[in-house]
């Protein structure tokens, strides 16, 4: 899929009228596209050609790839040296931002330096706790919360100075994300938190891992009775699960995912359990697809990266599209799956 | 006092009367309390202050006190000292992430907003934490800053 006016990869797209961002991802969306991101895992390497090939396995499927930012507070390559690499590229990369590893100084010129390198989006994030990743004996930092962070890149994007009020001589033209858990309790506040942080400047979310649709479907229907739906792309989160184990070990130690018994059976009694979940995921991402008021769907498949084109293309969201990647050729013709 | 904070949330609504009433005093004492000096006296009240909020909510001292917006429980409590609601990592019992045997610092906000007034204050947008002003009394910010508010004035003469 390309733009009328596509730029050469790795330039800005011009913003167009009621857009904020030079990039790709807010295109697609404001097209009113069933949009699709990926995430893809930093490596634990100094070799950009890793990261090239990280995301390649994405081409033709995805329309934002998310950069992590030491998802589950395990460090690896850092969200802003992935989405410079890739952004070269002409990828569309949404660089995540959690609130764990840096403070606002640091944060506030990481948002800058990224803008320059091209990065279009930013996704603010908490983290999770230094407790769940590999380096427990690290200082958690939370200088600033994924409200008051979502706060302060809109105010450098549209009021062009930094928190402290010095003046900004570029502001950084960005699409700025916000993720949510609809899946935690206190279930009853988590649209209010939501709305929140889209009064606080949320354009964009992506949510937390989707194996209880009904519980998603509930949520929803508050998003859509308070209209946030109108006012915010809701991309909601997905993968696959490699198996019942899996499952559980995810489900005890990967902070804020919700795995219903009832998936957790349902792989336990197959032969081919990565197969099941691959199954599964399909399944949930073709159910999020009829969901009014959801924009697209962010698929998190860890360890089984490779899956991601597969599980897009049996789902039929793309409805035949093409999304861009750097080989795309004018007029190509993917056979694919239609919705 | 992990008991003393958790009754604060149960009887937040009493605690908001309490304090509406309080604070009231602070403002209408404005005029003593300058002529007495605030510099003069922000280590005894501050001192004061730890005490009481100490005992009541396990009060850190940040110096912008948010307790009116998140249900008399006190956000710097959170691991994560989150002011605009609960991360992502609340477990299914709705205890913490971070401390697997405290019960989420948000959902005992979130529940004590609702025994609240105007617990609907929960919904504002919180600024970041300024840290320089860590230590400092809020009381007696509140009463500098309500009174200027409320004799606009005044305030502008002085």
């Amino acid at each position: 899929m390309r733009f009328d006016d596509e730029p050469a990869p790795g330039d800005p797209f011009r913003i167009l009228p009621g857009h904020y961002s030079t990039g790709r991802f807010e295109r697609v969306l404001r097209a009113g596209k069933f949009a699709v991101s990926a995430e893809l895992s930093p490596p634990d390497s100094a070799d950009p050609e890793e990261v090239y090939a990280r995301a390649r396995v994405f081409d033709g499927y995805v329309d934002a790839i998310n950069a992590t930012d030491g998802s589950g507070a395990n460090c690896h390559m850092s969200s802003v040296g992935v989405c410079a690499l890739l952004t070269r590229k002409g990828y569309s990369t949404v660089m995540q931002i959690s609130c764990r590893d840096r403070n606002r100084l640091a944060i506030q010129g990481d948002v800058l330096g990224a803008a320059a390198m091209g990065v279009a989006n930013v996704m603010c994030l908490t983290g999770d706790g230094v407790q769940a990743g590999d380096h427990p004996m690290a200082k958690p930092v939370f200088d600033l919360d994924a409200v008051s962070l979502v706060a302060t890149v809109k105010s450098m994007r549209d009021e062009s100075h930094f928190q402290s009020g010095r003046r900004l001589t570029t502001p950084p033209r960005l699409f700025i994300g916000a993720a949510d858990n609809p899946f935690v309790p206190p279930l009853e506040y988590r649209v209010e938190r939501l709305r929140k942080k889209i009064a606080a400047g949320a354009q964009f979310i992506q949510t937390q891992y989707c194996f209880d649709v009904p519980r998603l479907k509930e949520y929803m229907s508050r998003v859509r009775d308070l209209g946030l739906h109108e006012q915010a792309f809701i991309v909601v989160g997905t993968g696959p699960l490699a198996s019942a184990n899996a499952a559980r070990w995810i489900r005890d130690h990967v902070p804020g995912v919700h795995i219903p018994d009832a998936v957790i059976k349902r792989l336990e009694g197959v032969t081919k359990p990565r197969l099941e979940g691959r199954k599964l995921c399909m399944e949930i991402i073709q159910e999020i697809r009829q969901i009014e008021g959801v924009a697209g769907v962010h698929v998190m498949a860890y360890r089984q990266e490779e899956s991601v084109a597969e599980l897009v293309d049996a789902s039929g969201v793309l409805e035949g599209r093409v999304p861009w990647y750097p080989g795309l050729k004018e007029n190509t013709n993917i056979k694919r799956a239609t919705g | 006092m992990y008991i003393v904070r958790r009754w604060s949330v149960r009887n937040a609504g009493l605690l908001e009367t309490v304090y509406d009433g309080f604070e009231r005093l602070l403002v209408a004492m404005h005029p003593v309390l300058n002529a007495i000096g605030y510099s003069r006296l922000e280590r005894p009240v501050a001192a004061a202050e730890k005490v009481v909020k100490g005992f009541l909510f396990d009060c850190q001292m940040c110096g912008q006190c948010a307790l009116s917006y998140t249900g008399m429980s006190c956000p710097m409590n959170c691991p994560k000292q989150l002011r605009n609601g609960p991360c992502g990592g609340v477990r299914a019992n709705g205890n913490c992430e971070v401390k697997p045997e405290m019960p989420c610092v948000w959902v005992e906000a979130w529940e004590g907003s609702r025994r609240m007034k105007h617990g609907d204050a929960i919904h504002s947008v919180q600024v970041a934490v300024d840290f320089s002003l860590a230590g400092r009394s809020y009381w007696l910010i509140t009463a500098r800053e309500k009174y200027a508010q409320q004799h606009p004035l005044e305030e502008s003469r002085a």
